[in-house]
């Protein structure tokens, strides 16, 4: 496998995990709903992800388990800022300390146990392409569900009437409710979702990128995925754009300083946080003239009158 | 039947008082399942928790240092909070300031220094952790960017930057085998309170700003300024207070404080710059800021409550055998429990007849 192959294969690898729980939160934010808490929903998916695997010494019911823990926790923040009103900021902040914390717990006792990791797919001769066999056939599960998840939810949102549905809901949650549609159920729904999304992003961590669980594994993937929905401007293609863009930040400064350029390598381990930082000001920046394209209601909690 | 939130006519003072000692109590109920599942007994795990560190004047003493740096930076983050600045890299800001202080320490180290050293890094700190507060808030007000992010972004950026300083060119040469600075000289040390234990000067200083922070939120123009532009952004414009000119003011004073934590911390109980300073002191501290429902005097009770469940939980983890990252879900459980008691001061929860549908 030459060097070229092996980056291309661990850039998409790396940008899976943000791609999967950054389209979730974008469902939830297109809800009108601002969930902080990924990251901790991620680090929880982690965990149980990687106890489920363990115990059962299946990737498939580890996934599950990744999952049920994401959305676990954010029915929490759904009961508090849907059905109490709280505010999504502070309420999505208590869900990752909750999450970091609740990780540990559970992760504890796994520290150090290691697991089969992923299979990965294997077409005969398909696989066998040099150089993009590898790449377009020969990747786990977690990898084609994320293409096939961004593409069902662009299909969701501009193609059916539900997805019609919810971005009223998140662009005018008032004028939504006078029309008789159920906004809070919607938003549940949609936080739901999203949770599950970050579950099953912390879980691909343990099982499919390595194969052994260490707390605080996610190390503010979380917040990256929270920083590209506002990348993307809310739309499922630059998202994907988004995705693969920051992976490959990540895994070349890998490769930099392997090659030793006489940089110091938390310089380049900071590379990500400070390229979404510069990303954030440039579109920010650039949408500044054209007005904010953020669902309108994004945000703004939301008490119907009877 | 279901339940629904009415809207109250007037804010409930009498639920503003009590939501956070509901809290509390919701949490300690909740502790105590936690503790059963455990195995352990709820009723000693409480007592090792929250008695027990207040039987001994030396875990009093531990508690006031440990609650000093969660009540500065939290002063500093509810000033942001009540004005709808959303700063929650106050951790980067800590550690920022930590550096920044630290670097006189460092030059100065050996060389026999007057008595000036402690002042001009406490004021370092304080302009460490502004001015990385500044990054966030500029990026706000000049291009609009998201500062909840970018705040957060770089808390680990002052992470690796704290990392490549300890390892790199402020290592102690003649120092063991792990990353840290030299021991700072005496007069680089906050001085201690007494003869034994870790209190130190540090502590009357957060004592003191608890004091001018509740003097400028309820008498001054500028603490009027803060909570009318966070609670009515509209009626604040046509004031004429400018909510740019606050959202630098807001992070300038939390990242100073944050700051001036840091390098206390670091020039008092540490005494060395090294990787792990902070048990995530600036995450806590946002607690402590919203279970203080945002006030000084609040935030001051809240921060001592907050030390106690650390020592608490330290003492738990020993005597007990119970998972340090057990304090962090109680911490969690907690903020959670104060956000929903705090919605019934401005709601009623009732329970209605299930609606006919429409016809």
């Amino acid at each position: 496998m030459g060097l070229v192959e092996a980056i291309v294969i661990s850039i998409i690898a790396a940008s899976t995990p943000l791609l999967l729980a950054a389209a979730g939160e974008l469902i939830v934010e297109r809800a009108g709903v601002l969930n902080l808490g990924v990251e901790g929903m991620m680090i929880m998916g982690a965990a149980c992800g990687f106890a489920g695997a363990y115990l059962t010494g299946s990737t498939f019911v580890g996934a599950l388990f990744g999952v049920a823990a994401g959305m676990a926790l954010s029915f929490v923040f759904a009961v508090l800022t849907l059905g109490l009103a709280v505010n999504q900021v502070a309420a999505g902040l208590a869900l990752t300390i909750l999450g970091i914390g609740l990780s540990g717990l559970i992760g504890a006792g796994f520290v150090g146990e290691k697991i089969v990791p992923a299979p990965q797919l294997s077409i005969p001769v398909l696989t066998g392409i040099p150089f993009i066999g590898r790449i377009l056939f020969g990747q786990n599960a977690f990898i084609y569900f994320s293409i096939a998840l961004v593409i069902g939810i662009w299909w969701f949102l501009y193609r059916t009437r539900a997805g019609l549905i919810l971005r009223a809901v998140g662009d005018s949650h008032t004028s939504a409710h006078a029309l008789g549609y159920p906004v809070l159920k919607i938003r549940l729904l949609a936080v739901l979702f999203g949770g599950g999304c970050a579950g099953l992003a912390g879980a691909f961590l343990p099982l499919a990128y390595t194969p052994f669980f260490i707390p605080g594994m996610t190390a503010g993937r979380g917040w990256i995925a929270l920083a590209l929905v506002v990348f993307s401007s809310w739309l499922p293609g630059r998202l994907v754009a988004g995705a693969y863009l920051f992976g490959a930040v990540s895994i070349l400064q890998l490769h930099a300083q392997a090659f030793g350029l006489g940089i110091p390598s938390q310089l380049m381990t900071a590379l990500p946080y400070l390229a979404t930082v510069m990303v954030l000001v440039i579109i920010s920046r650039a949408r500044g003239a054209a007005g904010s394209v953020a669902p309108a209601s994004l945000g703004t909690v939301f008490v119907p009158d009877r | 039947m279901q339940l629904v939130l009415e809207k109250r006519a007037e804010r409930s003072t009498f639920i503003a008082l009590a939501s956070p000692v509901l809290a509390i109590a919701l949490t300690l109920v909740t502790m105590s399942i936690f503790f059963l599942m455990l195995g352990k007994n709820p009723v000693t795990a409480l007592y090792v928790y929250f008695i027990e560190p207040l039987t001994d004047s030396y875990t009093l003493m531990e508690i006031a240092v440990k609650a000093s740096p969660l009540i500065m930076i939290a002063i500093g983050l509810s000033l942001c909070y009540l004005a709808n600045v959303w700063n929650i890299g106050a951790e980067g800001q800590f550690l920022m300031g930590a550096v920044c202080g630290s670097y006189l320490a460092v030059v100065t180290n050996g060389t026999g220094a007057g008595p000036w050293v402690l002042p001009a890094m406490l004021v370092m700190g304080a302009f460490g952790g502004t001015l990385w507060a500044m990054i966030p808030a500029l990026c706000k007000t000049r291009f609009g960017a998201n500062e909840i992010l970018t705040s957060l972004m770089l808390v680990y950026v002052a992470d690796l930057i704290l990392d490549y300083l300890v390892r790199g060119p402020w290592r102690d040469p003649k120092g063991p085998n792990f990353p840290t600075t030299a021991s700072f000289d005496p007069v680089a040390t906050v001085p201690t309170l007494m003869e034994f234990g870790r209190l130190h000067a540090g502590v009357l200083l957060t004592a003191l700003l608890v004091v001018v922070a509740a003097i400028m939120l309820s008498r001054t123009i500028k603490g009027f300024e803060i909570r009318v532009v966070g609670a009515a952004p509209r009626a604040a414009r046509f004031a004429g207070f400018s909510s740019e000119k606050l959202v630098i003011f807001t992070f300038a004073v939390s990242g100073a404080l944050a700051g001036l934590a840091g390098i206390i911390e670091v020039a008092g109980p540490v005494g060395v710059l090294q990787p792990g300073i902070s048990p995530g002191y600036g995450f806590t501290a946002i607690i402590v800021a919203f279970l203080g429902r945002l006030n000084p005097v609040g935030i001051l009770v809240a921060g001592l409550f907050l030390a106690l469940t650390f020592i608490g939980g330290e003492g738990a983890q020993i005597s007990m055998k119970v998972p340090l990252d057990l304090t962090k879900v109680f911490q969690g459980i907690l903020l959670f429990y104060v956000l929903a008691c705090d919605s019934l001061i401005l709601y009623r929860i009732r329970l209605v007849a299930a609606k006919p549908k429409a016809a």
